[in-house]
């Protein structure tokens, strides 16, 4: 009896991610066309036009929040499984890391508005890339520390035993062992944030025009569906719909390969 | 013969030596940098607000942007009951799929369903929001919600908890959405203590003629007591900070309402709804308390639920 309360419950969150996916292809795929690729977003009311500007936005905002937050997160993740394995350091940064990996995104969102959009006087790109790569850091810090310690300390005493310096062993030996995982962390984060609305609501803000200006609001689609969701026109909804089709294939299918990329990877040990 | 190596070149790796171990030194400290900058420009920002009404802000309903009032009340009272409604849900539910998948499940079918309710963790908040909104909502409002108010309509208390028109949006839909969204995180550590039983541990039980049910509830859930609580706080950590989703389906109603099928609003809701139409200084500082009250609140959450964690990788570990 209980089992079969288990089964069920197996059911009941299998049945959540079919009805979802199902909803959303049914009712983005018809507002699929090539003026969804061509064409900026339309004004109120209006019944032609696409999302080209939200798709380049996204797209320059995830580019830069992950070029900003990857790298500190790297070098951030190797000083805890290189250089500081035991420190007191590396166990407070680790504790801090995982609370920043889950707290509300939208609190980093009023942080950014803070420091950099009250200071500037106005929205811009830049505000929402930072906002962006403050999600970015606590995931690849967290799995690249995981990934270099699983790599074998036998890899690293042979290393240095012919000779070769520290920051060789860790940039020729280390990296290149755990550099499937760690491509592994960057493709979730990056799945994370291509998706995430709140820090991006008073920071990047939206644009309804083309622009490619980082000093000024920029257009992005989850802002983009958000605004057009709530709106009471038709066709915005429609292409609201369709964006967030769009999105989440996206980050599925983003999701899948990081995921294929680490099991090949364990497969090989 | 070996060949010497020069003075300059050794000079130049221990110059790289120190320069990485540096420059990695100070991206770890940069994380702590963040959550210190997180907190203190939280609270630099909320300062006015919390000048102009103290410890009553906290306390007080009153939500009037027209007269520079405000309360967090109705917003702390929306976060704990959206959050406790996902739990009530999630948590059965959650632990029922990791049971499943530990210990029911022929061997095939484990990675499929386990990636499958990862998935589920992948989908953006936003995509739960307007799903939420366009389909779940009106479903709720058709179907199930006449059925609790004329069930439990002679019940006392009951009644009033599913008092009202059937809203669609409000509270119980968002508590139900947030249920959805909290199941990967909570079933994925569920599954991973589950799995960290020593099956030695289990055997014995089997051998002893238990059954299934037995072994999970006299051996997997007392071992794993920790790692699950932690796994749970996880979840809620979740729960109180999601933003998107429950945007959507609150309603954003600045009121304490007995029936939880009213329209309400949450901490994150407020902020997201608001915070770039906010006119006053006072406006503005007024959400940015709501944010770092949520930020304590996820932060103590948050915390909690790494320490059980953390006890529970050492047990696993001896």
């Amino acid at each position: 009896m209980a089992m079969l309360l288990s089964m069920l419950s197996a059911v009941f969150g299998l049945a959540w991610l079919v009805a979802i996916l199902a909803d959303l292809i049914w009712r983005g795929a018809a507002g699929l066309s090539v003026q969804l690729f061509t064409q900026m977003t339309p004004p109120p009311g209006g019944s032609t036009g696409g999302i080209l500007n939200a798709l380049f936005g996204s797209f320059v905002l995830t580019v830069i929040g992950t070029l900003i937050g990857t790298p500190i997160g790297i070098l951030a993740g190797t000083y805890m499984a290189e250089y500081g394995r035991k420190t007191r350091l590396t166990a407070t940064v680790r504790f801090i890391n995982d609370v920043l990996l889950s707290a509300p995104s939208i609190v980093v969102g009023l942080f950014v508005y803070e420091v950099l959009v009250v200071r500037m006087g106005h929205f811009s790109a830049w505000a929402g890339a930072v906002a962006l790569a403050m999600l970015v850091l606590p995931v690849v810090v967290r799995t690249t520390e995981d990934m270099l310690n699983l790599v074998p300390d036998q890899l690293r005493e042979a290393a240095c035993s012919i000779g070769a310096p520290r920051w060789m062993v860790i940039r020729k030996v280390v990296y290149r062992a755990a550099r499937a995982g760690i491509i592994t962390g960057v493709l979730l984060a990056v799945a994370r944030i291509s998706g995430e609305t709140a820090p991006l609501l008073f920071t990047a803000l939206n644009n309804q025009f083309w622009s490619a200006n980082l000093n000024q609001p920029m257009a992005n689609l989850p802002v983009m569906i958000f605004q057009f969701a709530l709106s009471p026109y038709p066709y915005w909804q429609q292409l609201a719909w369709t964006a967030a089709l769009l999105i989440t294939a996206a980050i599925l299918a983003l999701n899948i390969i990081a995921r294929t990329l680490s099991r090949g990877r364990f497969n090989e040990r | 013969m070996p060949k010497q190596i020069s003075g300059r070149a050794l000079r130049g790796h221990a110059l790289m030596d120190g320069l990485l171990r540096s420059l990695t030194r100070i991206s770890a400290l940069t994380v702590l940098v963040v959550l210190g900058g997180v907190i203190v420009s939280l609270i630099d920002g909320s300062l006015p607000a919390l000048r102009a009404f103290g410890l009553g802000f906290v306390t007080s309903e009153t939500w009037n942007p027209v007269k520079d009032v405000y309360g967090a009340a109705p917003a702390i009272y929306g976060t704990l009951i959206t959050s406790l409604i996902a739990m009530v849900i999630g948590i059965p539910v959650s632990i029922g799929i990791a049971i499943f998948i530990t210990e029911l499940c022929p061997v095939w079918l484990k990675r499929p369903i386990s990636t499958a309710i990862e998935l589920l963790a992948g989908i953006p908040s936003i995509i739960y929001g307007i799903w939420g909104l366009f389909t779940f909502a009106p479903l709720l409002q058709r179907h199930l919600q006449p059925f609790l108010i004329h069930a439990f309509a002679r019940a006392p208390l009951l009644s009033h908890l599913f008092a009202g028109p059937p809203y669609g949006i409000g509270l119980f839909t968002a508590g139900l959405i947030l249920s959805i969204m909290v199941l990967p995180f909570i079933t994925s550590i569920t599954r991973d203590v589950f799995e960290a039983v020593p099956p030695m541990l289990k055997e014995a039980a089997y051998g002893l003629g238990c059954t299934t049910w037995e072994v999970v509830r006299k051996v997997v859930l007392p071992y794993t007591r920790a790692g699950v609580i932690g796994g749970i706080m996880l979840g809620l950590g979740r729960a109180l900070g999601e933003t998107m989703a429950v945007t959507f389906v609150i309603g954003n109603a600045h009121r304490i309402s007995a029936s939880i099928l009213a329209p309400g609003t949450t901490i994150s809701a407020s902020i997201a709804n608001e915070f770039t139409e906010a006119s006053s200084n006072l406006y503005t500082s007024a959400l940015i308390a709501l944010g770092l009250i949520l930020f304590v609140i996820t932060f103590i959450v948050l915390a909690a639920a790494r320490f059980l964690l953390l006890r529970m990788e050492r047990k696993a570990g001896v």
